[in-house]
This record gives structure tokens, sequence and C-alpha cells, in this order.
């Protein structure tokens, strides 16, 4: 077994996960996505393709491939060939440093269920998702198109704003951790048995939502708003090219999802790995914990599409600048002062729990109030019978 | 009627050109602009023209809107209607009374009951006809399932402009329902030729206005679950709250009628102002919201369905079970004096008008049809100006137009 170096085991995981991505983001994700909006829109979604529809991704797929690949006149070739490579790769590339699971063995050979465990890990992150960003504005420049370009416009907006509070979340995060290793990340919340979700409930949500607005999905999905812009950037895409930044999207939303997954929800670790009454969790391995909870997040995203409106364009950037932003700095600053200004440094995060949790139970009651009350007066306001009628 | 006015010198001279002096003269006129020296940097505003339809997702139809922008926001809107002219007000006169019915079920397309009742409630007029009390009910409830479904397709349609696609589905399960019925009483589902002129071509079956009551009393839960969706629904509101404000006193100087004139404070209903069949002895409230918004409009809309409800179930109760007459004493064939009528009736996009010219003949000398959507469209440019383009695709949602009767 000299063959399988640790350089090797590498590149093989290189091959399964640029390999694997896709064939899960046809497979599941996309029929999950169908399914899952039919079943929450009173209609039956694909379900004739294969048995119960599972094949719908192939049948997808065949489509896009077969298509006629059409490059606009006028437009840019080179740009608009390269654009959709541009939106897939940075998203694929990120997935190098997500670890799925810890160390498991497969007959003699033990290796880490992560490509690389670079010790910036979520910097690089954060780097590599940023150039996915290009694909979008310079597949909308180079289309020739007034309603590409805007849709591209926006997107550079948007997605430039939207990565600095997602950054400032994430900051908050490294002060608890101390590293910016996505392993250690993970075995740091193992040390501490609490899921940084907890005393990061802030950092989450912004995170999360910010995460949300850089995938381009609804209620953000702007830049490929179909009713104002006709889908936006990739109006003047069709077939392979258009599958790509089909693909592009899909496998951002699992990078988000999965970089939520390790940063805020303990990644491969069970719930309150620390609580042995919980020990009949591990029965579910730990990439199974892994997968579950990404799944969550995936489901989350498909669970906006279909509940939502669209954000308008000034209102996002408002949301961004002035919401978002301010309330990440603060959440640093409370962060930091808990975990500097309490003896053990981990005690501060159990606070922060504590507060984080109330005001979240407080916040949602409120809502439900202030919802209740809305509709009290809305009915009040209309008159039961009109005065003249008997 | 010949056009007697003399014509004027400018006239007379651009009647003598040919279109290649036409074409020189404004070639000419062209090249004689001044050219400008700086060309306009990044950093300028910019005005962009952008061409908004005819094949866009959310004019619609096939509405054409040239907009000028300045980014994106709207600084002038024009309307480019006609893409689906098929000259319905001549196609009248070259068909008796009778035979015109179908050809309104062709103008506001998704609801061609009360188109059908306009039009016959005109020639009725004409003819002075007493339409029996039975066919009177039967078309208040036909009229109300056609408001029901009208607003329906206006709910899906518009929540998709903004991005929110699920109410679309719940709007069109129940629509769907409302064309079982009409299926189930006329055979068709959306051109419904399904009144006469003097009243209506059949009566109905009992088993159906059981299944209606029942229909109707499931409803209420039905579009509650819409205000779940919307309502209170914060990105919703900070789409429409506030977007295309109209006041009362702009839209009556506009001829703005229906849902979106009573969204702006004026209590103008046609059911009430002036009740044709039994409106008069029926219980419903007018809705009206003060702020004239898209969010208003919207309210007003979904308070109308519910008082459709209302009328539906008082106009299901009163029907007298034992089947009557449902068709008055019309002539077999039609041919009214010659004199000039109007009649309209309140249809779910607003004033639905026909205007019948007779010249004593069995077809009619002119007819005009006041569409509720065209006039209601005119006021667009009002509503998009200083708005985005986002808003513009909301604001055409809002007025709730049909193409087949703006461009008739």
């Amino acid at each position: 077994m000299k063959v399988l170096t640790p350089t090797v085991l590498t590149y093989l995981k290189v091959v399964i996960l640029v390999a694997v991505v896709p064939a899960v983001v046809g497979f599941v994700i996309v029929l999950a996505e169908r399914r899952l909006m039919g079943f929450m829109q009173a209609r039956l979604g694909p379900n004739r393709v294969g048995p119960k529809g599972l094949l719908q991704g192939v049948a997808d797929l065949l489509k896009l491939v077969t298509k006629e690949d059409i490059t606009p006149a006028r437009a840019e070739k080179a740009v608009h060939f390269l654009a959709p490579v541009l939106a897939v790769v940075p998203a694929l590339t990120a997935l190098a440093v997500i670890p799925f699971g810890p160390a498991v063995r497969i007959g003699r050979i033990r290796t880490p269920l992560w490509v690389a465990d670079i010790n910036v890990g979520l910097l690089f992150l954060l780097a590599i998702t940023s150039i996915g960003v290009y694909g979008i504005i310079l597949g909308g420049w180079a289309s020739n198109n007034k309603y590409s370009l805007i849709g591209g416009l926006r997107s550079a907006a948007q997605l430039v704003s939207y990565e600095v509070p997602m950054g400032l979340a994430l900051v908050s995060v490294l002060i608890m951790t101390r590293s910016l290793s996505m392993v250690e990340i993970v075995l740091r919340q193992e040390r501490l048995g609490l899921w940084f979700v907890f005393p990061g409930l802030l950092a989450f949500f912004l995170y999360f939502v910010s995460g949300v607005a850089e995938t381009n999905r609804n209620p953000f999905d702007l830049p490929e708003a179909e009713s104002e812009l006709v889908s936006g950037f990739n109006t003047e895409y069709s077939g392979v090219k258009f599958a790509f930044f089909f693909l592009g999207e899909y496998a951002a939303m699992i990078v988000i999802s999965c970089v939520a997954v390790t940063v805020f929800f303990g990644g491969w670790l069970p719930p309150f790995p620390n609580v042995p009454a919980l020990d009949f969790l591990g029965v579910v391995p730990p990439f199974g914990w892994f997968l579950i909870k990404t799944g969550f997040f995936i489901f989350c995203y498909i669970w906006f599409r279909s509940t939502f409106p669209r954000y308008r364009f000034d209102q996002l950037m408002a949301l961004g600048w002035k919401w978002m932003i301010p309330l990440a700095l603060a959440n640093i600053v409370i962060v930091a002062l808990a975990v500097l200004l309490t003896p053990g440094r981990s005690d501060g995060m159990f606070v922060l729990s504590y507060i984080f949790g109330g005001l979240f139970v407080l916040m949602f009651l409120l809502a439900k109030l202030r919802r209740k009350l809305a509709r009290r007066e809305r009915l009040a306001a209309v008159p039961a019978s009109a005065p003249e009628a008997t | 009627m010949s056009d007697d006015r003399p014509l004027s010198e400018a006239d007379k001279a651009l009647a003598t050109q040919t279109a290649e002096e036409l074409r020189a003269a404004a070639l000419a006129a062209a090249e004689s602009l001044p050219v400008d020296v700086h060309p306009p940097t990044l950093f300028d505003v910019q005005e962009m023209e952008l061409n908004f339809g005819p094949q866009h997702p959310s004019t619609h139809g096939v509405l054409r809107l040239v907009i000028r922008v300045d980014g994106e926001r709207i600084l002038h809107t024009l309307p480019d209607v006609g893409y689906l002219h098929r000259g319905t007000e001549k196609l009248f006169e070259t068909e008796t009374y009778p035979m015109g019915i179908p050809h309104t079920d062709r103008l506001d397309y998704v609801a061609a009951a009360t188109n059908n009742h306009a039009y016959c409630l005109t020639i009725e007029k004409l003819l002075a006809v007493e339409i029996p009390r039975r066919a009177q009910l039967i078309r208040v409830i036909l009229d109300e399932l056609q408001r029901l479904s009208s607003h329906l397709v206006w709910l899906g349609t518009s929540g998709i402009d903004l991005g929110a696609v699920t109410p679309f589905w719940y709007a069109f399960r129940e629509r769907e329902q409302i064309l079982d019925f009409f299926e189930e009483y006329c055979g068709a589902r959306l051109t419904l030729n399904c009144m006469r002129i003097g009243g209506l071509p059949f009566d109905i079956t009992a088993g159906w206005v059981e299944r209606l009551m029942e229909f109707v009393d499931d409803l209420p839960s039905r579009i509650d679950d819409y205000e779940q969706l919307l309502t209170d629904n914060r990105i919703w509101k900070k789409r429409t709250v506030g977007i295309g404000v109209i006041s009362g006193e702009e839209c009556i100087e506009w001829g703005v009628t229906g849902p979106v004139l009573r969204a702006s404070g004026v209590e103008w209903d046609l059911r009430r102002a002036q009740p044709y069949e039994c409106y008069d002895e029926l219980d419903f409230a007018i809705p009206t919201r003060v702020n004239g918004d898209t969010y208003d409009r919207y309210i007003v809309r979904v308070q109308e369905m519910r008082q459709s409800v209302r009328i539906l179930r008082q106009c299901l109760e009163r029907l007298p079970l034992p089947p009557g007459e449902f068709r008055g004493k019309v002539p077999r064939v039609i041919k009214p004096v010659a004199e000039e009528v109007y009649a309209s009736i309140e249809s779910p996009k607003g004033e639905l008008g026909f205007y019948c010219v007779s010249n004593g003949t069995n077809r009619p000398y002119r007819m005009h049809v006041r569409p509720p959507s065209f006039i209601n469209l005119q006021a667009l440019p009002r509503l998009a100006k200083g708005h985005l383009v986002s808003d513009l695709v909301a604001l055409i949602g809002t007025i709730d137009i049909v193409l087949g009767e703006v461009d008739r």
C-alpha cells in the first residue's frame, strides 16, 4: 500500500470532490428543491422521470448539454466563455478546506475527511468565494444586453456589500476560537462542549442572511430577478455555459451551508457532545451529522425561496449597510468583551449564550404579538356591513 | 360623416410629400443637430432608454413600455399599446346583437362573465326588457365568481412579479375550482359566453348550488392563507407601502376606477352607486383605504374577495330553488329603435361600460367599449415617475391590466 501516500490520497479526494459535488447538485439538491417547493406550493413537482422522479437530474443535464450553445453577436467572446467557469471553480475550490468529518479508517488506510487543513482556512474561504462574483459581473457585461448588464452590476454591488457583514460575523467567532483553521474551529467546539451558534447567535443570523445574499437566492435574488430583468446576468447564456452558472450557484449554496455547519454548528459533532445522556446520538457517524446539518441549511434555502418576496435593490443595500454591518460590528464588541472580561475565558461564552437565547425568545414573542395586533387592526378597519344596506 | 374642416398649409405640404422626401428631410434635421464635443464619461448622469416588453415576463401580456432611466430610477414611462389590437369594436358593427357576446369574452379574458354582463346590460337597456329575478341572481353569482377568479389571478401574478412564488399556486388552486364551476355551468372555462340578451343561456343545476355553497364556505380560510403569506410580510410591505401613491382627486381626474380608486379613499363602486340587477338588496361593504399605494390596493382587493364571498352566500340563499324563468321576453330578431345608450358595471378592474349607437337595424351602428384596464393604465406613467425599475413591475401588477381589454 505504498501507492497511497498522503499526497496521492489528497489528489484522490480532490477528484472525488470535483466529481461528487456536481453529481450531488444535479441529482439531490435540484430534485429536492423542485419536489419540496412543489410540496410547499400545493403541487407535485417533477415525478415522471425515473422512479418518483429521481432521474430528473439526468434529464435536466441532458437537456442542458444538448442545447445549442449561443454566443450573442457583438458579445465579448472570450469573457463570455470565461464567466461561467469563474462562477464554478471558486465554489468548488472552497470545498477543499471544509472538514467533512474526522479521520476515518478504510482498510489499512487512515485519512481525515478533508482535503487540506490550512492554518488560514476561513480566510482562504472568504477570499476564494469572492472570486465567484467575477463570474456573474463579467457574464452580465460580456453578454452585450442591457438587462444582463443591470443584473451583473446589481450583483457586483450586492455581493461586495454582503461580504462585509459576512466577514465581520465570522470575526466574532474567531475571537472565540482564536484560530482560522476550520478543523481547529470544530475541535474547539468539541472541547468547549458548546456549538458556537449559541454564543454567536447574532453572528450566525448575520452570517446566514449574508450567505443567502452572497449566493443570489431568494429573497436576495436580484441579479437574476426574473420578473424584472428576465433572468439578469444569465439571460444570454444557454447550454453548458448556463449549466455552469447553475452549478456555480448551487455549489456556492453548499459552501455557505458547510461553513455555517462547521463554524456555528459544530461540524461533524453530534448535538451537545458533552452530555452523556445524549451518547446514543453517536450511532450516526460524524460524516452523517455533517450531512444532516448541511442538508438542513440547504432546506432553509429552499424554504426561503418559496416563502419570501424579493427585496428591492436599494432596500437590499440599505439592509446590508444600515443594519447588518453595524450589528455585526456591535456583535464583535459584545463577544470580545464577554470573552475578555470573564476570568475563565470560556465562561463568557456561556453567559452570552443565555443572553442571546433569551433575547431571541423575547423577539420571537414580540413579533408574534405585533402580527396579531396588526391583523386585529386591519379587520376592525373594514365595516362589517354597509350602513345603508338592509 | 366627412370632416369638412379646411386643411392647414402645413398639413397640405405634409400630405403632398413623398416618403423619400420625408426621409431626406428627417436625415437633414438629424445631421444639423449639434455634435457633443465632450462625450459623456462614466460619472455623468447617463440616461438610458430601456425597452420593457412586449416580450417581458411581467408586463402581463404584450404591453410595451419605453422607459427612460437614470441608473435604475425611472424618469419617463411611455406605454405603447396595441400589440393585441383585434378591432373588436369594429367587429361589433358587422354582426347582429347576440353575435357580439362572444367577442366580449375576448376583451378582459380573465373576467369574461362581467364583460358578457356589461354588453348584455347595454343591449337590454336599449330594448328596455325586464330580467327575471332568477336570472338576476344567477348573473350576480357569475359576476362575483368572476370577480374572485380575476382577483385571484391578479394576486398570484403580482406576487410573482415581486418574487413571491407560492401565493400564485394557492390562488390558482382556488381559481381552478371556480373555472370548474363555470365549466359545469356553460361548458367553457375562460371564454364563457355565459349570458344572453334578456337573461341567461342555461339554468343552473341543483348540485351546482350545493357544491358552490361548500366552496364559498371554504373560501375565507383560503383567503386567510394568502394573507398569511403576504399581508404582514416585512418584505412584501417594503415593496408595496408607499409605492405608486395616487390621491383620490387625481384618480378621478385620470378616470381611474375600481380597486385603484377605492384604495385612494373614494368610496365609488357601481354596484352601490348605480345598482344593477339585484345588488341594491344585497348586504355588502365597499372596502376602501386612504393611502392609495400599492399595499392599499392589495388590501382592498383581498377585502373585496371577502365581500364577494358574502354576496355569493346571500345570492345562493335567496335563489328560489324550483327552476323558474331565466330569460326575459326578448324578440327573436333583435332590432332596437335608433338610440344611443351607455351602460356600465363594476368589473373586477373598474368601470366596464359599453356605449352603443343603434340605427334601427339588427346590428349596432357603433359600439364603444370603456375598458377599465386601458383607462387605468394611463395613470401608469404618473405612478411610475421617480420610482425604480423594480417598482415598475409592482405597479404594472397593481393596476391589474389585461391586454385583451387594453388593446381590444
